[in-house]
């Protein structure tokens, strides 16, 4: 279950910066890249809570 | 509660391997401000060279600051940087450095709550204050800037695990939307490969003519400023707090990863946003990260700005809360919290602090880093000259002179080189360094001599 999450997370990053560059290449719209990204935000805040260790209080 | 080991040596089983260090350098350098610093030397007319090789060479400096200053004292040492000055400073000294910290923490979460407070005014058109207001513009700002303010203020005030824990999980993403920012920008300023980037970066976006109304930068501005970002941290000496958990003392390299991810990267990309901006319609000199970043990066650049903004004022206006209770040591945390935040809030409303951010971070770092310099000549160079390290605690006085006027007069010798003299304001640390440096030990040899011949009569 959790590389599942890990692996969905990374996909959401990936939808983070993947987009920019394919406009930079002018493979896709900057509104399509718009959307990507709000799509990797929601991925990657739905799981990456569930894997990411506590921060340590000291 | 946890031991924090504030009065006490960090144990040897309680120290961190280096990915800890990377990790918090990485994300607590990826802060709401870095949208606004990037397009600030836009403004000031700096070269494609002064920024690309100045922000390179200047956060080398930085680097090598935690790395050779820093460091190696916090692992030696192993205390707060709080618990050293207190031994060497004295108790009440030491309260007033926590005041001028805590007054200079408000300032900096200000900034924060300004920046967030671009984005949240976005639904509501919110008009954005200009680049060289001093006063607010609308109320709709100062109502943003309220609402935002209060938010945090709260949530700090109710102690921040939660929110510590949100900016853990949100820096990578957070550090990957600046650089998806910078990487998206490029084509829309006519960059379709790496052969047009030097080209139309020289002609569009770092011109080497500044905005009107804006003073020339040149590559020291950049390279000085990139050092002394976080003057108060690596030569002012208040990440030995951070360092005492390192093993070794080369972890200070582990601060690149802020340095070149938060103070390179994301500045350059930020940079990239307020060209576009410029490019689209040129009369639009305001400096505001949410537009900006909705312009490129759509929900998700505005939810960055907010997170940024809101994630690092947090901790900063805790931070300021833990200075201030020295001072307020019968108030509770969170009455003495929400005090600091009420500061935060009411500099921010002020678009001055936020479109002066350059120049308030020169202040800042100055104003804390004289008391480095203490500390660093205290554990050095004192015993070398046969003098005492840690005097106020040897001696049992509230006040070390030495370091006192150590301060104070650096301040007063720089704000005298910077009226009179006219030494830009970005390269006073420098002298500042040596003055404060030179004072202190003639100061303790003053007062330790004259205490010891004391003591022997």
């Amino acid at each position: 279950m959790k590389n599942l999450l890990i692996g969905i997370a990374l996909i959401g990053l990936l939808a983070t910066v993947l987009p920019s560059i394919l406009v930079f290449s002018s493979a896709i719209e900057p509104a399509t890249h718009k959307t990507m990204m709000v799509v990797g935000m929601i991925l990657w805040f739905v799981t990456a809570p569930f894997f990411m260790k506590r921060r340590d209080s000291s | 509660m946890a031991n924090e080991f504030e009065r006490e040596s960090v144990p040897e089983n309680k120290l961190k391997g280096l990915r800890s260090f990377i990790g918090m350098y990485a994300g607590e350098h990826a802060a709401g401000t870095e949208f606004m610093i990037g397009p600030l030397f836009v403004t000031h007319g700096v070269t494609v060279f002064d920024v690309l090789v100045g922000l390179f060479l200047g956060n080398l400096m930085a680097v090598f600051s935690w790395r050779y200053l820093c460091a190696p004292i916090a692992v030696r040492i192993r205390q707060t940087m709080y618990y050293q000055l207190e031994r060497i400073c004295g108790i009440r000294l030491v309260a007033l450095y926590n005041l001028a910290n805590g007054l200079m923490f408000c300032f900096l979460a200000g900034a924060m709550v300004s920046v967030s407070a671009t984005a949240v005014g976005i639904p509501f058109n919110m008009k954005m204050p200009g680049l060289n207001d001093w006063l607010p513009n609308s109320v709709g700002w100062i109502v943003a800037v309220a609402a935002v303010g209060l938010v945090i203020s709260i949530v700090a005030a109710k102690g921040y695990d939660a929110v510590a824990r949100f900016a853990n999980i949100a820096a990578p993403w957070m550090v990957l939307v600046f650089l998806a920012c910078g990487i998206a920008a490029l084509p829309q300023l006519g960059i379709h490969s790496l052969a047009d980037f030097w080209p139309v970066a020289n002609e569009i976006v770092w011109t080497g003519v500044p905005i009107e109304g804006q003073t020339q930068y040149t590559f020291w501005h950049v390279f000085c400023f990139a050092w002394f970002c976080n003057l108060a941290m690596h030569v002012g000496m208040s990440d030995l707090s951070i360092f005492r958990y390192a093993r070794k003392a080369s972890y200070g390299y582990a601060s690149a990863a802020g340095m070149y991810v938060g103070h390179y990267m994301a500045w350059i990309s930020a940079a990239l946003l307020y060209a576009l901006q410029l490019k689209t319609d040129p009369s639009n000199t305001t400096v505001a990260p949410g537009p900006m970043a909705v312009s490129i990066a759509g929900l998700a650049g505005a939810v960055c700005v907010i997170v940024a903004g809101w994630t690092t004022a947090n901790p900063t206006i805790y931070r300021a809360g833990l200075a201030f209770q020295i001072l307020f040591r019968k108030w509770s945390r969170f009455r003495v919290t929400l005090l600091a935040g009420s500061l935060a809030t009411i500099g921010a409303v002020f678009p001055a602090l936020v479109m002066k951010l350059l120049d308030f971070v020169a202040l800042y770092g100055l104003i804390l880093m004289p008391m480095g310099t203490v500390i660093l000549l205290d554990f050095w160079v004192l015993p070398k000259l046969n003098l005492k390290s840690f005097f106020a605690e040897a001696a049992g006085i509230s006040v070390n002179w030495a370091a006192g006027a150590a301060w104070i007069l650096t301040l007063c010798i720089c704000l005298a080189l910077f009226l009179l003299a006219g030494v830009e304001k970005f390269f006073l640390f420098i002298p500042g360094w040596f003055i404060a440096a030179l004072l202190y030990i003639a100061g303790s040899m003053i007062i330790q001599r004259r205490a010891f011949r004391e003591a022997g009569r």
